[in-house]
């Protein structure tokens, strides 16, 4: 039998297996303790499963990555503060500059746009159709979407043919075609590729948008356009302060698919030539291709403290509804 | 994603959602260009005269799978194909290629997970020697027939395939770098082929009313892109500088800012001040289309420079070899270095010791099966008995490949990954733009000083 049929069957029928095996063993466990200690035995048991896994494949990793990023090469010597040092005095600021760049312009982006399409599309008939067709993008892959927009944006020399899309409306409209893909200056490279993502995911952002949308209270809009508000002042002041929970967690998502950005950049602009670098793929470059596990590891725990303070806000958001309810 | 009780229920239609995102996704995976696992249907095998496909005598049915990683893609992938094809009709074993460009990401992280493929492509003799250190290559003196395969392929490529006296690569497919050229109804060197690098020039500003330039450059390769210029490069090198600076340069022992290394930029920067369509085509050019501006009426430019595997890509592919396309080799410089030439194979290695991987690592050094690749074009065989090159053009690449006073490997192949990949950004920072030439030394100065050590 193939090897993978076996795997599938592994899969599907062994770890539930062991899983509700698992269950059964600790509620015998538990049954054989007193009365008192059973309700404070059963939910430390319940969660070792989670936390072994969580510690073999969290939290010793991330140790681990921590002391790598004091140490040489291949962590056979201490270097102390050596690759952070490295990092911020070579490439490593110029990706943490296209970083924030990517978690501005992203989270702006895809926010405004798809907060606009939620509002507007609530009033019209054809909205699922608008909004399926927005979201579509979304279920493309990366690669996919980057070789899409590597023809649409497609660069010929002035005076030949156009034959990327972009281009071609560029000097129909009687200027010179702009290279994208290989133009540092401006940043203009780093913008084409912020531009995709943002077209692949403004679909979520307006999808979730949407459905929270949908949860307010018709009565409540209606009770303040009876009390004179005009639809400017009704989103302004009820709309939004409703919809702002789920904003904040659309924002968390756009944050951070904008800091670990890697395969439109490793795709598009040759693994982040023409100032396109991003520390995603400074990581990857050093760790995997230059084999320079120290500098690797110090990225990645310069991307960890960068994701902590938007972990932090989550969770206090999350306790604090979880607080409400 | 993160607290997911946060968001709301989905919108009320959900159905045709879920139906636009399935279209969607398929529509995008049959145009996602994977490399499938692929034993496809036997395609034509050519096979030099005399040579049969059989394989060597051990090699009787083995079975199971076997995998195979190479940079291979789209056309050479179908070669490399067809090339083991014979092998795999008579053992049965089912052959798992993947082909990937960014080879050094997938070995080194294979070399610490323990996961490899059973035979592989490797970068260069530099990433071999520290793979072989990491313990990880098997030694093939005994898996081929060591003996013979010394005695037939040039010694200057088997030595790249060593460490010590052991066998740890061996190339099953060559080619010669710093090729020019040319299309003959456009160029006239009725007059002999251009000698010296001056001879060149005197050639580009005789016949510079036939085309737009005088050169045609093009330097996209995705994550690779950049390397085109490296060759150029490493060209002007080895023929000003000679093969000595050229092995220290790579070794780290020369800076980039020397002004041997510096005089080779300026020579490079002066081409593709002389390059049709300006930076920004150069720079989004696919290296494969890049000598296209041969063919077009009028031409683009006059000469492309490039390796001898061009002639597998693109217009040339389509061409007629004399006829449409000719080439002259790069000519000398310093008549002190004449006769060098630069050249690049795929080396090959094994990372597990099988009875199927032994018997078609046996099997890929024989000339039966390096014929195969070779009469199918664009590729050179290391191997002095495959003379079966499909036209004129092929088989003077090949003697250039054998008859080299002094054959060096490609310089950035050699280099440390880290500096290599270095050369190929900067590559694209100084075509953007040549001004910035001491700058970009700067910066290939600093990666050098950190590339080489641990």
């Amino acid at each position: 039998m193939d090897t993978r049929i076996i795997t599938a069957l592994e899969v599907v029928l062994v770890v539930p297996a062991v899983l509700v095996g698992y269950i059964l063993a600790t509620e015998r466990l538990i049954s054989l303790a007193h009365g008192k200690w059973r309700e404070r035995i059963r939910p430390w048991l319940w969660l070792t499963p989670a936390f072994v896994l969580l510690t073999a494949f969290l939290i010793i990793p991330t140790i681990q990555t921590i002391w790598y990023s004091f140490h040489n090469k291949d962590g056979s010597q201490w270097r102390g503060l050596d690759n952070y040092a490295w990092f911020l005095n070579g490439t490593g600021l110029e990706s943490l500059i296209n970083n924030v760049l990517w978690v501005v312009f992203l989270t702006v982006g895809t926010i405004v746009i798809g907060l606009s399409v939620a509002v507007l599309a609530d009033r019209v008939r054809y909205e699922s159709l608008a909004k399926s067709i927005l979201f579509m993008p979304m279920a493309i892959s990366g690669v996919c979407a980057a070789v899409i927009w590597k023809f649409m944006y497609w660069y010929q020399t002035p005076g030949t043919t156009q034959t990327g899309v972009v281009n071609e409306v560029i000097t129909k409209a009687g200027q010179s075609p702009i290279p994208f893909l290989v133009d540092s200056d401006y940043k203009i490279a780093t913008f084409a590729l912020i531009f995709i993502m943002i077209w692949m995911w403004t679909g979520f952002a307006t999808v979730i948008l949407s459905a929270s949308l949908k949860s307010i209270s018709p009565e409540l809009l209606e009770a303040a356009r009876v009390d004179g508000a005009n639809e400017w002042q009704v989103f302004r002041k009820i709309t939004f302060p409703l919809l702002s929970p789920t904003i904040a967690v659309v924002s968390t998502t756009m944050i951070i698919t904008g800091l670990k950005t890697f395969d439109l950049v490793y795709t598009l602009t040759a693994n982040g030539s023409y100032d396109t670098q991003t520390i995603a793929n400074e990581m990857y470059n050093q760790y995997f291709s230059f084999s320079q596990y120290g500098r690797g590891s110090a990225i990645a725990v310069v991307l960890l403290l960068a994701i902590v303070p938007v972990m932090l806000f989550n969770i206090r958001r999350f306790q604090f509804q979880e607080g409400i309810r | 994603m993160f607290s997911v009780k946060a968001i709301p229920t989905m919108p009320h239609r959900p159905l045709a959602l879920l139906v636009v995102v399935v279209l969607a996704a398929s529509a995008c995976s049959s145009g996602s260009t994977t490399p499938a696992p692929v034993v496809t249907q036997a395609p034509v095998v050519t096979t030099a005269p005399g040579a049969t496909a059989t394989v060597t005598p051990t090699t009787g049915p083995i079975g199971g799978t076997l995998t195979v990683m190479g940079t291979w893609s789209g056309d050479e992938q179908t070669s490399f194909l067809a090339m083991i094809q014979p092998w795999v009709n008579q053992t049965g074993v089912q052959i798992k290629y993947t082909g990937t460009r960014d080879i050094n990401a997938s070995l080194n992280q294979g070399i610490q997970t323990g996961t490899l493929p059973d035979l592989a492509g490797l970068p260069g003799p530099g990433q071999m020697a520290e793979y072989q250190a990491a313990g990880k290559l098997i030694k093939l003196n005994d898996v081929i027939d060591s003996a013979t395969y010394k005695a037939n392929n040039s010694s200057g490529l088997v030595n790249l395939g060593m460490v010590g006296t052991d066998i740890y690569g061996v190339f099953i497919k060559a080619s010669v770098k710093g090729l020019i050229w040319y299309n003959p109804a456009v160029v006239d060197v009725s007059k002999g082929a251009p000698k010296t690098w001056d001879d060149v020039k005197a050639l580009a500003t005789a016949d510079a009313s036939k085309a737009k330039a005088a050169w045609c450059v093009g330097l996209e390769s995705g994550a690779a892109s950049g390397w085109p210029g490296t060759d150029f490069i490493e060209d002007f090198v080895l023929r000003t500088a000679g093969p000595d600076v050229y092995k220290q340069w790579y070794q780290g022992k020369v800076k980039w800012s020397d002004p041997k290394i510096k005089a080779a930029f300026q020579d490079y920067g002066d081409v593709i001040k002389a390059s049709y369509g300006g930076s920004n085509y150069i720079l989004s050019t696919n290296f494969g289309n890049g000598g296209d501006g041969l063919f077009t009426t009028p031409p683009n430019c006059l000469f492309h420079h490039q390796a001898s595997f061009i002639t597998g890509f693109s217009k040339f592919k389509t061409g007629t070899a004399g006829t449409s396309y000719d080439f002259f080799p790069f000519p000398d410089i310093d008549p002190a270095y004449s006769g060098a030439v630069e050249g690049a194979g795929d080396l090959f290695g094994m990372f597990h010791d099988t009875p199927a991987a032994r018997s078609l690592m046996a099997y890929l050094v024989t000339p039966a099966a390096q014929s195969i690749w070779v009469g199918r074009g664009g590729a050179l065989s290391p191997n002095k008995l495959v003379v079966n090159y499909p036209d004129d053009i092929a088989r003077r690449s090949g003697e250039i490949l054998a008859n080299a006073k002094t054959f060096v490997f490609d310089a950035s192949d050699n280099m440390p990954t880290a500096m290599n990949a270095e050369f190929w950004k900067q590559i694209l920072v100084f075509v953007k733009d040549p001004s910035k030439i001491d700058a970009v030394l700067a910066d290939l100065d600093a990666v050098q000083s950190s590339a080489y050590g641990s």
